[in-house]
């Protein structure tokens, strides 16, 4: 097999060179296994195996389809200034109406260091200087990340625009905007994140699937931010007593999860 | 601690717990000096409200003596005695701010859940399914409160546990259906279902103005509460051809200016759509059987109001929305706002107006809550209403 056969391009094509030549080895690796199991879950197994290394010839996921992504650059040649070309990464756009001034909720949050303190995903943001920050995560699955930011975008009382400086680990771009409601019905906060995941675009589908899903990341974030912000603490049950201690309980988790 | 745990479909059991912990600057803990059972819990018991998990704490209506508080709540102190109110709420947001407690935006750390059933997500309840917040109840020992600083109401002394307790939930639920109703001189309020919220409701709806009472049920202790107790004149659906011919002879040909339903989910009838709901219900087709709802959509005036305080949980089938339509009914529904009429109703209970004691039946310890949670279920032995001290 000419892997330039494989690899040629095709409009339709919405996964990236290196993505392909993963799908195409471990989808192989994962068929032979499954084949040589001789079982129900072995031919399951390699059904995905097969499928993925389908992925991999084709150049096509129906996964990114339905998710509306595609790791393959617009063009080679990275652009200066922009963290993830356009169409790259993942986008996420979330808003909530938090109950105060446009003025208080925008000093909160450009003190990135308070960013921690809603965002369950984050360990901690160092502020550098004026533009520069240092942000540390807590990954799915363990996989801790750290990069630098740089503020590009700001408007008093109104947008925060950052994005990871080159050579970051996880690429990404974010913004925030505040918009006063009339009435007393507060401001509406809107976050637009675009990130390239750690492990590719297979590592975010993965995340997805195990229940890291961005979106929702991000909007269960903003809810904390709300509930912070409006009653300077954010609702949990977290270590209150039950009937079933903690141990059994998770027992039984996986054995349903297992079922 | 002691308390009382959901552990499956009419398994509840008495288990020992870790004692509560404050957890966040709001809090406060209570030590429960009496609890109830509501007939709400009945669902849970039942197996109808999903998300509940094994070992779940029950509860949502309790009082006691504050024990302890987190740091951020000033009013309250150790040693007194408050009621709490089964919505948890903020107080804060603009739902809060809006006298729309029940609604309140930041108390459900579930509240992903409520939204991809319902849309939106209002408070959280006190052990009433993740779905509702997952927080421990209060039938217990002791007990979480978040938001100590706005939810509990003090209670001074001289008043009885017996006669406050119920305005953690049942009193202002009844009191806030009739609220909902709107009354006018001259109206007549049929209430469906002569539970603890139907005969709140009743009561509340004489407070509010209305010139007669009509009381719906089949349990004969039941009937007889509203007729001694609240001033009601009764049908008992059991005994009539049709309850709408029965109220529309009753009112003149006009039907009830007012329609409660305080039944809810889990109606009993004998009618075609009763048992059409029944068998649906068993195979998980529908969550929720209305007969009431129905009944009451069919028999309010044109022009009237239905009001719902009977919890419902997903969806109903069968719903005469032509009649809701066609005779421009307002329906208005939801969880009671507590908060919003807890201390003018505690006021009444002052100026000894109404004694709200007057519809327990009985009077046990916590370690008696599962036998007492199918006793209420099967309404054996004449129960209206279960208070356990623990």
């Amino acid at each position: 097999m000419q892997p330039a056969e494989i690899l040629s391009p095709s409009s339709s094509q919405n996964v990236n060179d290196r993505e392909r030549w993963l799908s195409v080895v471990i989808g192989s690796a994962v068929a032979v296994y499954g084949l040589t199991r001789r079982s129900i879950a072995g031919i399951t197994l390699a059904g995905l195996g097969g499928a993925l290394v389908w992925r991999g010839a084709s150049g096509r996921c129906p996964v990114y389809d339905s998710l509306g992504i595609t790791s393959v650059a617009e063009s080679d040649g990275e652009r200066p200034n922009v963290s993830i070309p356009y169409g790259r990464g993942v986008r996420v756009e979330q808003t909530v109406t938090i109950g105060l001034p446009p003025e208080q909720i925008y000093a909160f949050f450009r003190n990135f260091e308070n960013l921690p303190r809603f965002m369950s995903h984050l360990q901690s943001v160092t502020v550098l200087d004026d533009k520069r920050s240092h942000w540390v995560t807590k990954g799915p699955a363990g996989s801790d990340a750290e990069w630098d930011a740089e503020i590009i975008n700001e408007i008093p009382n109104e947008l925060i625009g950052w994005r990871s400086v080159d050579g970051s680990q996880v690429d990404n771009a974010g913004s925030v905007h505040f918009k006063a409601n009339p009435g007393d019905r507060g401001t509406d906060v809107k976050v637009i994140l675009r990130y390239d995941p750690p492990g590719g675009l297979l590592g975010a589908v993965t995340a997805k699937i195990f229940g890291e899903d961005p979106a929702h990341q991000v909007k269960e974030d903003l809810r904390a931010l709300k509930m912070l912000l409006e009653t300077g603490e954010i609702a949990s049950t977290t270590g209150q007593p039950n009937g079933v201690p903690h141990r059994a309980r998770l027992r039984e988790r996986l054995a349903e999860f297992a079922r | 601690m002691k308390a009382v745990c959901w552990f499956g479909k009419t398994d509840v059991r008495v288990e020992n717990v870790p004692d509560p912990k404050i957890l966040n600057p709001h809090d406060a803990i209570v030590r429960v000096t009496l609890t109830a059972i509501c007939g709400s819990d009945l669902h849970l018991y039942d197996g109808y409200i999903p998300t509940m998990t094994k070992g779940d704490i029950l509860g949502h209506e309790f009082m006691g003596e504050v024990v302890e508080v987190g740091s951020a709540v000033t009013n309250l102190k150790p040693g007194d005695r408050v009621i709490v109110p089964f919505p948890i709420c903020c107080g804060r947001c603009w739902f809060c701010k809006n006298d729309q407690w029940s609604l309140c935006d930041n108390t459900n750390p579930n509240a992903w859940m409520v939204e991809a059933m319902y849309g939106f997500g209002g408070a959280a309840l006190y052990g009433y399914s993740h779905l509702y917040g997952g927080y421990a109840g209060g039938q217990a020992e002791y007990v979480r409160v978040p938001f100590a600083d706005v939810n509990p109401v003090k209670i001074h002394d001289g008043l009885p546990d017996e006669k406050v307790l119920f305005l953690t939930d049942i009193f202002p639920t009844g009191y806030f259906a009739a609220d909902n109703c709107d009354i006018k001189p001259g109206d007549v309020v049929a209430v469906w279902g002569c539970g603890p919220v139907g005969l709140f409701a009743m009561k509340s709806a004489w407070m509010l103005g209305a010139a007669r009472v009509i009381a719906i049920d089949r349990v004969p202790e039941r009937l007889r509460l509203a007729r001694e107790a609240c001033n009601a004149e009764t049908v008992d659906f059991e005994e009539v051809d049709d309850v709408y011919d029965v109220l529309k002879e009753m009112t003149g040909g006009r039907g009830p200016d007012a329609c409660i339903d305080a039944v809810g989910m889990e109606a009993h009838g004998h009618t075609p759509d009763a048992l059409y709901d029944r068998v649906k219900q068993v195979m998980r087709i529908e969550f929720d059987r209305a007969h009431a709802l129905r009944q009451a959509l069919h028999c309010c005036r044109k022009g009237g109001t239905v009001s719902i305080p009977g919890v419902y949980g997903g969806f109903i089938d069968k719903i005469p929305f032509g009649a809701a339509f066609g005779k421009g009914l307002t329906l208005k529904m939801g969880q009671a706002h507590v908060q919003k009429y807890v201390r003018a109703l505690l006021s009444r209970i002052e100026r000894d107006e109404i004694d709200p004691s007057f519809l327990i039946t009985h009077r046990m310890r916590l370690d008696d809550a599962p036998e007492m949670y199918r006793t209420f279920r099967d309404k054996e032995d004449e129960c209206i209403k279960v208070v356990m001290r623990p």
